[in-house]
């Protein structure tokens, strides 16, 4: 098992024929997801990288039953692109697209509550991935190793580097959701983490979170509810200063709110292993499973 | 994007909240113009720099005569004003904006801003102006008003109202209170703000509501579409460095310390800055050089931290996903060579093609230092620093 994305999702590509969609559909195809076509609207009727395109993400459902959407058009259409997955009946929509205005994002989410069977993932991500069965977006598939672990994270390279980690000593990962680093954004931490909870094949979770907002303390909050898993978590940002936006629209420091310190107190009280270093998420993660693996026990 | 207190107000006042009298002046001739002008027997002479707490600091005063103005004007305009929000350089001032003083007999403090947890546009209003809100907000929380508007529906009538109720306002200043929150509301989404902050909003004398100071804070991802208000940006205010960087789409801030990095990723660049902090360095930097790297990138990256004289050592940390990471130690040879680094440069690629990468660093002959994983770079960023140093 895994969550949001396996084997059998069938994936279009929002803004497929632009620079960004071809090269990440090619991506996505030599990786081994099934990607069942693309969405380019005035395109429709034609072929590209041997999948058909069409004018709307709705013509596509129903050509492909496709129920999963990456999404590589430019910000100023974003919300728009989002939006039309969802009326569509798209499942995860997954948008990689960086830049678009907070104001855009804030009537996508309202909106969206109108679409219960639409989850999603972005703005301003990598993506998710589920080694082995199916890459939606812009990360390296080659680092990925299907395993035990499953990651959830505000940074792409952040990711990247958890990945890389578990690949190295052999945990390996059971999905990796990238959730973006927009103050306004689709799934959090707590749905990553419910979904990861329920999921059999996850056996711990690595959260990695920045600062600004307030996200990993409401995470801390349900971990110590609901989390039975062992949880590790590096937050970046220490060094940051107040007031000063790190890169991402949504990690600032604003009148106190939002400090690094904060967040690694809040998970620590909440039983998570923070490690200190972003080179220690794998060795902690290896050591939590290490002390509890499931298939340890006494028979 | 910050705006100035007197760009703001130009455009509270295109929505009709109203203001003091006022206009700006670039020297202390024209300061005293415009107090001729403006008529009476005082004025206030205002600094116009991006930051707040400029009361305190000297950059708002108030003068009796016209030749306190000139003075005033003149001590101010081509000086930086040092305030606890600038840090220790100051900002520099450009302009001063000279008004008509109100009596005020009230001082309320109104904002919006974007509340995260609610994914709404949050408007806070408190009894009180001039203080920091967010201390405030940690000391009594309880004293400071808040609703938020649906993004669909707009802000509503009925929530000004209940606003003003909380504000024990009259009911002349009720109606008044509950019109000028909703042109504000409207402002915030026609003009893409990400906060609007009166403070303070006072009831003059007479009765009425005035904004007695404005900040306003743009969207930085909606300035495609805010062209006008895009054109007021004041670079002066802002770091060289940071703005040099934009322009190449780069994302830089300056830091105190002395290890540079440069960095592919946001996050990794903030861990990587916490990383050399964690070995015992300072970084001096924050710098993403975004996901498509490419030598041009990273020969300007170069360049901008060498124009930073206190760094004595750089720390490249690059995890190459889907970009080559051969071709990233090309393009840093290449820059290394070309912009002639005399500094010790760390670096550590990992991904993509990474073996093939430390080989061609390691022939170059350059004074590349090879790092193996993040520790190590870190490790030994912080002991050339150090080095560097000692010499």
């Amino acid at each position: 098992m895994s969550i949001l994305v396996d084997k059998n999702t069938r994936v279009i590509c929002q803004g497929f024929t632009g620079k960004q969609g071809t090269f990440h559909s090619e991506q996505a195809i030599a990786y081994g997801t099934r990607m069942a076509g693309g969405v380019t609207p005035g395109k429709g009727g034609a072929t590209h990288l041997g999948l058909p395109v069409f004018n709307s993400v709705r013509d596509a459902v129903r050509e492909t039953q496709a129920d999963a959407s990456m999404i590589y058009v430019p910000a100023p259409y974003a919300a728009d692109a989002i939006l039309e997955a969802a009326d569509a009946g798209i499942k995860v929509i997954v948008c990689i697209t960086e830049g678009i205005p907070v104001l855009d994002m804030l009537k996508v989410k309202a909106t969206l509550q109108n679409y219960p069977q639409a989850r999603l993932i972005g703005p301003n991500c990598p993506g998710v991935i589920t080694p082995g069965a199916c890459k939606i977006g812009i990360m390296p598939g080659a680092i990925h190793k299907p395993g035990r672990v499953g990651i959830v994270s505000r940074s792409g390279t952040l990711t990247y580097e958890a990945v890389h980690q578990t690949t190295q000593n052999g945990l390996g990962q059971s999905t990796c959701v990238g959730i973006g680093g927009d103050p306004i954004h689709g799934m959090n931490f707590i749905d990553c983490l419910a979904l990861f909870e329920q999921d059999t094949q996850t056996e711990g979770i690595i959260l990695v979170g920045e600062i600004g907002g307030t996200a990993e303390e409401e995470a801390a909050e349900y971990i110590s509810r609901y989390v039975s898993k062992p949880v590790v978590s590096y937050i970046a940002g220490l060094t940051a200063p107040a007031g000063k936006r790190m890169g991402h629209a949504g990690a600032i420091i604003s009148g106190g709110s939002g400090t690094a310190q904060g967040k690694i107190a809040a998970l620590e009280r909440a039983g998570v292993t923070i490690v200190h270093s972003p080179a220690e998420m794998g060795t902690g993660m290896l050591e939590q499973l290490k002390c509890c693996k499931p298939h340890e026990h006494h028979s | 994007m910050y705006l100035h207190e007197y760009q703001s107000k130009q455009l509270l006042g295109a929505y009709g909240m109203p203001l003091p009298a006022g206009r700006i002046a670039h020297s202390a001739q024209e300061a005293v113009e415009v107090a001729r002008a403006l008529g009476g027997a005082s004025w206030m002479v205002k600094a116009q720099v991006h930051a707040g707490a400029r009361g305190k600091a000297g950059g708002v005063q108030c003068a009796n005569s016209s030749a306190e103005v000139e003075r005033m004007a003149r001590a101010l305009i081509g000086s930086h004003l040092v305030t606890q929000q600038t840090g220790t350089q100051g900002l520099p001032v450009g302009t001063v904006l000279v008004e008509t003083p109100c009596v005020a007999v009230r001082e309320l403090y109104l904002s919006l801003t974007i509340d995260r947890r609610s994914e709404r546009v949050m408007v806070m209003a408190a009894a009180g102006g001039g203080m920091e809100i967010e201390q405030r907000a940690h000391d009594t929380p309880d004293t400071i008003h808040t609703v938020t508007a649906d993004p669909v529906a707009g802000l509503q009538a009925e929530q000004c109202r209940t606003l003003a109720v909380s504000l024990h306002l009259a009911d002349k200043q009720s109606a008044q209170f509950t019109q000028i929150l909703l042109a504000l509301y409207r402002l915030f989404v026609e003009k893409d703000a990400a906060l609007i902050e009166i403070n303070p909003l006072v009831v003059t004398d007479a009765g009425d509501l005035l904004a007695l100071d404005a900040k306003i804070v743009l969207d930085d991802n909606a300035l495609y579409r805010q062209t006008e208000l895009a054109a007021l940006r004041d670079v002066t205010q802002e770091d060289a460095r940071e703005s040099a960087a934009r322009g190449f789409g780069l994302n830089y801030i300056t830091l105190d310390g002395n290890i540079a990095c440069m960095v592919n990723g946001a996050g990794l660049a903030m861990a990587t800055m916490d990383l050399i902090k964690l070995h015992g360095g300072e970084p001096a930097n924050f710098l993403d050089v975004g996901g498509g790297t490419t030598a041009d990138k990273v020969a300007e990256a170069f360049k901008l931290i060498l124009s930073d004289k206190k760094v004595r050592a750089i720390l490249v940390n690059i995890f190459g996903g889907i970009v080559r990471c051969d071709l990233i130690a090309e393009g840093i040879i290449k820059a290394v060579s070309e912009v002639g680094i005399t500094l010790p440069v760390v670096v550590r690629l990992e991904g993509n093609n990474a073996e093939r990468a430390r080989e061609l660093l390691h022939d170059s002959r350059l004074k590349i230092i090879t790092a193996d994983g993040l520790t190590d770079a870190a490790v030994k960023a912080v002991a050339s620093s150090k080095l560097q140093v000692a010499r």
